[in-house]
């Protein structure tokens, strides 16, 4: 059903008005999907729309905004032009195709399970309705100032009580008023899922939508033309310079628009996760993830580690319920790797793996078998349960290629870029200086006070942490001092109670030196409990909040774009004005289509910035909101472990005391 | 109340109602500890049936010295001198903290500041109570509670204006024990007599070796309960701080946590000084007492040798038939000498078995209670904090 919708939809529009922002969410899904959706559905439609795009990439327009940048920038701008005309037409075509969509809705909610829906449509929506989404979101500050913006996020905030997947029949209502918007912007995108998406969030705040969407009918024709220029811009900014430069940096991996879908895909998909978060209750995802069975593969230096990963899954998007693979060390790296290069800049907190420490492996590798290798490698291989899990309990992260591959696939080839030592480590390193020296020289004068106050709170957390982390640390140091010395005061006693002539006392002191045994066992116990509860928590959220402070930085760069671009053309302007001072007809031309160039490029920057912005904000909050509920239930296991502990030792004691009265 | 169970820690006392003592007060100067000592008695070899004097830790050794070299005594064993007030740990301690204090918290620092005037004040206790028990164990002693010396240091109302020991003395001391020891090693040559000493020896031998050594590790196990009890500290005052900071929901947890861990280092803090008074105080004090119970031994020893060397003589005389009667009365005179050390150093040696068998018995069944106790209140605590923490 999707499949004849899709090409339907996406045939139906001129295809010189269309292919721009055709191109690109196409490219992204012929890319992505054969290797990771072989859902029957979802094969149908990507191979219906690479046909698509087979075909609009014949176009010239296409050509040229791959082929050159400046080249694509013009067409852009032209191309926003050309859309406003468009979308009028649109909007006749709109009526044709409200009503294969209202079919289609109206099958979907009658057919599939509620759940089943939400499951079977996120994959797929998040994927291709991306564009739209990012559309949609970002509609709002273009179209009329700051109210639909927050009302975005009201969205969210709503979101988490009302069902929205079974409530089908309040989608009715608002459709009608969706539909023009919908279908423009659907159209380009030929999806049918976006409908989804749609409905949804209109279904949750009704209201608030409909506000929005009555506002784009009334000033129809102009504001859709932004909204579609949006698309165009985004999508061509995106893909066509950062992305091939990307790819030209081999890293053949990344698909042309990842970043785009991916940072619009928060945007819907998110809510729907959280609440089956929230109806769920804590620690039931639709997924676990477990890294278990650490060995050592090799010898000496060219020794390493590999882990099982086992996952566990309800989700449709997996082939099986349940699937092991083995992973190396660099694996996890490697994945993080390209995790951080697709999502980071969009300003997602992607969660970071354990670091990389010579210093611990090199014990490991030795092959020494003491307690502090062993303790090395658990504290490793909880760091990297608890990453991976992070990861796929992130929804959009959850959807990335890699992590599908990463999880399912048998064999992964190697990533090398994790290697300490290795020319890509040097490359990486010198791009983290030259990043920590602009970081550094930019001076951001912060608009939003929220980021400012945010990333205040998030540094001095980040020392607090840290000073935390060396005090839980001496406090496992003197825990297991405190077993040693329980441990040899224990054999002391028992010693001292083979010398005591006074048989009541003599075995009173070796009872003493039993019960010291079992001290020094809790204590041990115990210190294991501050290492692999306490610690590696708090071990966890610094490298965490080294993520957030990440996407603070990302949205910094996104930042300075735009600011740079917008000097620059303050700089075209003034030589405008000078050639019309000195009256050059000839080169005004020219100055005058560089300005048209450099205003483009300031409005994509500044949507650009916006949209970090705005995936940043989300992300912090969802970050803040796991953060409690993860450091509660952390919490609550390391006292538990405490309690047992002391319930321990007053049994002990308890058993000594009787022992201690029969000495006469 | 605390005084009282410190009192009761090391040893246990009859009580003897005629001769009562106790030091009520103590003021610390720099390294000198002042005492007042106080006496309530109803004998009348003193003048007041009720007076305090100011002494000093250097009279207390004074006292036990003469102790000692009294002949009378020598088959007694003499309470072991209560150990010089040490305070370095904790001023140490003192001085590291200031070092520290740009890197705490106001609060932290409050509190680690709290902690360490505790401990000062423990050590200062501790420190009265061993020169209290001391004169306890005199008073509550037949023979040596009529001491002579003893009697003077309780009533002579100025200062003793004992001398600390110069350094010849000092070396003197250092020599004198050097002989001992090498004493020691002549006489264990001698042949045993007596099977209760025989066995005594070997045993006392043995089982000082292994309390002086679980005495070290009963030491070092509660300064690690301690150090964990610091530890608790600082990570309540950080965890403090992190909530402060933190504008989330994730606050409420922090606090929590921070208030556990608060409550917590009074616990661990509490575990720790109970340890040591309930353990490492007991086998220290034993150590010591073992200790004065072998110089016993060393002493019958040494008369043994002395009659053995009499005997010797007196054949020898016997042999020259010269100067018999003298050697004669010399042999007399030295196995009673021996005889009666040997009977009295038996009895103390008896009833010092009794003694440590009760004060062993009345410390552990301490210790045990105090730690069911606290780890009662920890688990308390927890239960709370996991409650508060899962309602919210």
């Amino acid at each position: 059903m999707d499949t004849t919708l899709t090409s339907d939809v996406s045939m139906k529009p001129p295809s010189d008005i269309m292919n721009d922002p055709l191109i690109e969410p196409m490219s992204s899904q012929t890319e992505n999907k054969p290797a990771s959706e072989p859902s029957d559905d979802f094969f149908d439609l990507t191979n219906n729309v690479s046909v698509v795009a087979a075909a609009a990439t014949k176009s010239d327009d296409f050509v040229d905004i791959l082929g050159s940048e400046t080249g694509a920038q013009r067409g852009e701008v032209v191309k926003a032009d050309v859309t406003v005309e468009a979308t009028i037409d649109k909007s006749e075509v709109t009526a044709g195709i409200t009503d294969p969509l209202s079919q289609q809705e109206a099958k979907q909610t009658s057919t599939a399970p509620v759940i089943d829906l939400s499951g079977d449509s996120q994959p797929v929506t998040s994927k291709i309705a991306n564009p739209l989404v990012d559309l949609f979101s970002d509609a709002p500050p273009a179209a009329e100032a700051k109210k639909p913006s927050s009302a975005n996020v009201d969205l969210f905030d709503d979101e988490e009580g009302s069902d929205i997947f079974a409530e089908p029949l309040q989608t009715k209502p608002a459709k009608q008023l969706q539909k023009s918007l919908f279908v423009t912007a659907g159209g380009p995108l030929q999806d049918s899922k976006p409908a989804n998406i749609f409905s949804q969030a209109a279904a949750s705040t009704p209201s608030v939508t409909s506000t929005v969407n009555s506002k784009s009918n009334g000033v129809h024709s102009e504001e859709e033309g932004d909204i579609f220029a949006e698309a165009t811009v985004e999508l061509s900014l995106d893909s066509p310079r950062n992305e091939r430069k990307k790819e030209a940096i081999a890293k053949p991996s990344a698909p042309t628009p990842t970043s785009l879908p991916a940072a619009a895909s928060l945007t819907k998909p998110q809510p729907p996760l959280e609440e089956e978060e929230e109806e769920e209750e804590e620690d039931k995802f639709d997924i676990f993830v477990s890294v278990k069975d650490p060995e050592k593969i090799g010898d000496g230096m060219n020794a390493y580690m590999a882990y099982k990963v086992s996952t566990q899954t309800t989700l449709p998007m997996f082939r099986n319920k349940t699937f092991t693979v083995r992973r190396r060390f660099s694996d996890f790296l490697g994945l993080y790797e390209k995790l951080s290069e697709k999502h980071g800049p969009n300003g997602f907190i992607v969660p970071p793996p354990p670091e990389k420490s010579l210093l611990g492996m090199t014990k490991v590798k030795v092959g020494k078998e003491d307690s502090s290798s062993t303790d090395f490698v658990e504290r490793r291989r909880g760091a990297l349960e608890r990453y991976l899990q992070r990861v796929v309990n992130h929804p959009s992260l959850l959807q990335d290629p890699d992590v599908r591959e990463f999880l399912e696939r048998e064999e992964l080839p190697r990533a090398v870029s994790t290697q300490a030592l290795s020319g890509a480590g040097f490359l990486k390193m010198i791009n983290k200086a030259t990043d920590a020296v602009s970081k550094m020289t930019i001076k951001m004068n912060e608009s939003d006070v929220w980021f400012e106050e945010k990333l205040q709170e998030v540094e001095s957390a980040d020392q607090q942490f840290r000073k935390l982390h060396a005090l839980v640390e001496s406090l496992v140091v003197h825990r297991k001092e405190l077993s040693l010395n329980t441990a040899s005061f224990a054999k002391s006693a028992a010693m001292l109670g083979s010398a005591e002539d006074n048989t009541a006392l003599s075995r009173a002191l070796s009872q003493l030196a039993e019960v010291e045994d079992k001290m020094e066992q809790l204590h041990q116990e115990q210190a294991a409990n501050d290492t692999f509860t306490f610690a590696e928590m708090i071990a966890d959220y610094i490298r965490l909040l080294g993520a957030v402070r990440g996407s603070f930085d990302h949205r910094m760069k996104a930042w300075q774009r735009w600011q740079d671009a917008q000097s620059m053309l303050q700089k075209k302007r003034e030589t405008e004005a000078k050639l019309l001072w000195a009256n050059k007809p000839d080169k005004l031309q020219l100055a005058k289509e560089e300005i048209a160039e450099w205003e483009a490029k300031v409005t994509q920057y500044e949507r650009d910035f916006e949209r970090v912005s705005a995936t940043v904000r989300k992300e912090v909050i969802r970050f803040e909101r796991e953060k409690t509920k993860n450091c509660k239930r952390q919490i609550i296991k390391y006292l538990e472990c405490l309690l047992q502990s002391q319930q321990q030792l007053i049994k002990y004691w308890e058993a000594f005391l009787p022992e201690a009265k029969a000495i006469a | 109340q605390r005084k009282e169970s410190l009192r009761s820690v090391s040893v246990d006392l009859n009580h003897d109602a005629s001769l009562l003592i106790d030091i009520p007060d103590a003021l610390c100067e720099r390294d000198k500890v002042k005492f007042t000592v106080h006496t309530k008695t109803t004998l009348s070899s003193f003048q007041k049936p009720d007076f305090s004097v100011p002494r000093q830790h250097e009279d207390f050794i004074w006292l036990h010295d003469t102790l000692v070299e009294t002949e009378d005594y020598a088959g007694l064993i003499i309470p072991p001198a209560p150990p010089k007030p040490d305070f370095d740990s904790p001023r140490e301690k003192m001085h590291k903290l200031g070092e520290g204090e740009a890197t705490m918290t106001k609060e932290e620092y409050t509190k680690m500041k709290q902690e360490l005037e505790a401990e000062y004040l423990a050590v200062f206790k501790k420190t009265v109570q061993v020169h209290e028990i001391f004169l306890q164990r005199l008073s509550s002693h037949p023979v040596l509670s009529k001491d002579r010396n003893f009697q003077i240091f309780l009533e002579y109302d100025q200062d003793l204006s004992v001398r600390r020991k110069n350094a010849k003395e000092m070396f003197g001391g250092f020599f004198k024990n050097m002989v001992k020891s090498a004493d020691e090693v002549l006489i264990s040559g001698v042949k045993e007599v007596d099977d209760f000493f025989e066995q005594e020896k070997t045993f006392l031998l043995d089982y000082y070796s292994k309390i002086k050594d679980s005495t070290a590790k009963a030491e070092k196990m509660t300064r690690a309960h301690k150090n964990i009890a610091d530890d608790y500290i600082h990570i309540s005052a950080t965890l403090n701080s992190l909530a402060a900071d933190d504008m989330t929901a994730n606050k409420k947890n922090l606090e929590k946590l921070s208030d556990l861990f608060e409550k917590f280092r009074k616990v661990e803090g509490r575990v720790a000084s109970d340890q040591d008074l309930k353990l490492t105080e007991l086998l220290r004090y034993y150590m010591r007492d073992i200790q004065a119970a072998k110089d016993l031994l060393y002493r019958r020893a040494r008369a043994l040798a002395d009659y053995e060397n009499s005997n010797k003589a007196l054949d020898k005389a016997r042999l020259k038939s010269k100067d018999i009667p003298q050697a004669e009365e010399h042999q007399r005179q030295c196995l009673q000498k021996f005889d009666k050390l040997s009977e009295s150093g038996k009895k103390e040696l008896t009833s010092f078995k009794g003694r440590r068998v009760v004060a062993f018995r009345k410390n552990f069944i301490e210790m045990a209670e105090l730690e069911i106790k606290h780890a009662k209140n920890s688990v308390t605590l927890l239960q709370g904090c996991i409650e508060l923490l899962k309602s919210n």
